[in-house]
């Protein structure tokens, strides 16, 4: 079982601090951002390796293509910048110059989701995952708390290759578990049961939890995958669970394209049963994060009753 | 090899082919038998269509078999219509889409910044390229971080695929821009290679990049393709292959 901690946590805190202390152990360790020295939280480690911090300013479509550089040159370039900037802007940077060429870039969407709630669908980045799922070599990660974000940015640095992770702003409680193993391409069963299985990730995933709990009280047992890497999929834990029942998929993104869309892939070439896809349905009017995930059942109530629907209760 | 592949840029082919000769034949610091060797000067093809030439010129620099290039475009050839480093050695960075070169050539550039190595970087764009707004914000940059390590050679043929550069979307005074975006700025006849040799081997003490704008024909060469638009993308019949060779031909022995 998981148990959720008590206080809630930004994830850009795990995401620096990793950084920092991968940089000191790996003189190759750089970071490129766009003017997001702060909100990529990288002060720090502007402070101790000024060289290693290249700042390209208010420039997407170079920032990626400097990191692309950077990695021929022999280094591994952690860029970062707000999400929706990062992959909208310089989509075509990411296709071309880092995955196609399979550059060593790890490309770090921060603030991803909602975060930027109030500041409308321009600053939303709830588009990324299906713009960035089909390129295949690239290695798309939706980290659900602190712990697993540090993880994915490890691995990242240990690991050749194109790499986009998710690092979110948003408060989420840490999961707590025995022997917990990050592992890329792996979805990490939380909870098991036989009726009905939760498919959430990022930050979704504490909520899908306590919606499984509220569920066991109405005596429905759910399972609940941790699906952290979007690309590449586990199918294998994709067509367990259709074995065993109704699926319901839940993520900060809209419905089309992402950790539904890739599921829905699985299912139904492979293993068809009923599902429930939740998710946001396009652009959203200007509120708060945690109001539009409310507006939009992107709550431990608005999952449960998903569950329900997709059982017949 | 562009009328083998009934396929190609034939136009920028022959705009490009001295400033590639001058650079794998003299600039470039390259070893064919080691092109991942980190001391390795780079160059990068951003007009990555223009791979008629790109790719003839590797394979006499030695990268890969002449015959080869037989292969052009064909079903599964590692010589794709755009370069890919993933298939062919001395390729850097997969290119074809404009206004991608400048800012790879801008990281490896600061890599080297950062390591204090003594390689160089070059970059061969097209002029029309120039309007994609990635080339200006990359120049910005190497402006800005004084990238005397980084070189950039203009095709400046003056036509882009629909029409001249100056109509469509003006790039003059070109070296001019250069220069406010914090570069050394030179022009040169591109076909000159004497003097396409001076300028691209930097004098010693070069604080800053450098931009050699190569004043090009589109075509070079060939009497009916030279400075026509319409053989941005065609493909010659055989009386016109035969023709375009003779004159290439002859052009050479007078050489």
């Amino acid at each position: 079982m998981t148990r959720l901690s008590e206080t809630y946590v930004d994830c850009r805190q795990a995401y620096s601090s990793t950084l920092e202390e991968l940089a000191a152990a790996d003189p190759r360790v750089v970071a490129v951002v766009n003017d997001s020295v702060g909100s990529s939280r990288l002060t720090g480690f502007r402070k101790r390796f000024p060289d290693r911090l290249i700042n390209v300013g208010i420039a997407e479509q170079n920032m990626v293509g400097v990191g692309a550089g950077l990695a021929n040159g022999g280094k591994v370039a952690f860029v970062s910048g707000a999400a929706c900037f990062l992959t909208g802007r310089a989509l075509e940077q990411v296709k071309a110059d880092v995955v196609y060429s399979k550059a060593n870039v790890k490309l770090c969407g921060m603030s991803s989701g909602v975060a930027y709630g109030e500041l409308g669908p321009t600053h939303h980045s709830i588009e990324d995952i299906a713009w960035l799922r089909p390129m295949k070599g690239l290695t798309v990660i939706v980290p659900a708390d602190p712990w697993e974000t540090e993880q994915a940015i490890r691995v990242a640095a240990a690991t050749e290759g194109p790499m986009f992770i998710r690092v979110s702003r948003m408060p989420v409680p840490e999961l707590i578990r025995d022997g917990r193993r990050f592992e890329i391409g792996k979805a990490e069963c939380l909870r098991d049961g036989g009726d009905v299985t939760i498919i959430a990730n990022g930050t979704m995933v504490h909520r899908a939890l306590i919606a499984a709990e509220a569920l066991a009280r109405e005596g429905i047992d759910s399972r609940v995958l941790n699906m952290a890497t979007v690309a590449p999929l586990d199918e294998t834990a994709i067509v367990a669970a259709a074995a065993a029942g109704p699926i319901v998929t839940v993520e900060e993104h809209v419905v089309r394209g992402g950790l539904g869309g890739a599921v829905a892939e699985v299912v139904a070439t492979r293993h068809p049963v009923a599902m429930r896809i939740l998710g946001f349905p396009g652009f959203l009017p200007t509120g708060s994060a945690e109001w539009l995930m409310e507006q939009h059942g992107l709550t431990a109530d608005g999952i449960a009753a998903a569950v329900r629907d997709v059982l017949g209760r | 090899m562009v009328h083998d592949a009934q396929l190609g840029h034939p136009g920028g082919d022959l705009s490009a082919a001295d400033i590639l000769a001058s650079l794998y034949f003299d600039i470039l610091r390259h070893d064919p038998s080691q092109p991942k060797s980190p001391q390795r000067d780079r160059f990068i093809m951003s007009k990555g269509h223009a791979t008629g030439s790109l790719y003839a010129t590797l394979a006499g620099a030695g990268f890969f078999p002449e015959a080869e290039l037989d292969t052009y475009m064909q079903p599964g050839s590692r010589l794709n219509g755009h370069p890919n480093c993933q298939y062919l050695p001395g390729v850097e960075t997969n290119t074809g889409p404009l206004g991608h070169g400048l800012p790879v050539a801008v990281g490896i550039a600061v890599a080297g910044q950062i390591d204090g190595a003594d390689f160089r970087v070059f970059v061969l764009t097209g002029d029309g390229e120039l309007q994609e707004g990635s080339v200006w914000e990359a120049a910005m940059f190497a402006g800005h971080r004084r990238l005397a390590n980084l070189t950039v050679i203009v095709d400046r043929n003056r036509l882009q695929q629909g029409a001249g550069t100056e109509e469509t979307n003006a790039l003059d005074p070109l070296a001019d821009k250069w220069r406010a975006f914090g570069w050394d700025a030179i022009e040169v006849d591109g076909h000159d290679i004497g003097a396409l040799l001076d300028v691209l081997e930097r004098r010693d003490g070069a604080a800053r990049p450098l931009c050699v704008v190569a004043n090009t024909v589109k075509g070079k060469g060939v009497s009916f393709m030279a400075g026509d638009v319409s053989w941005h993308h065609g493909v010659p019949t055989t009386e016109q292959l035969e023709q375009a060779l003779r004159e290439l031909d002859a052009a050479e022995a007078v050489r």
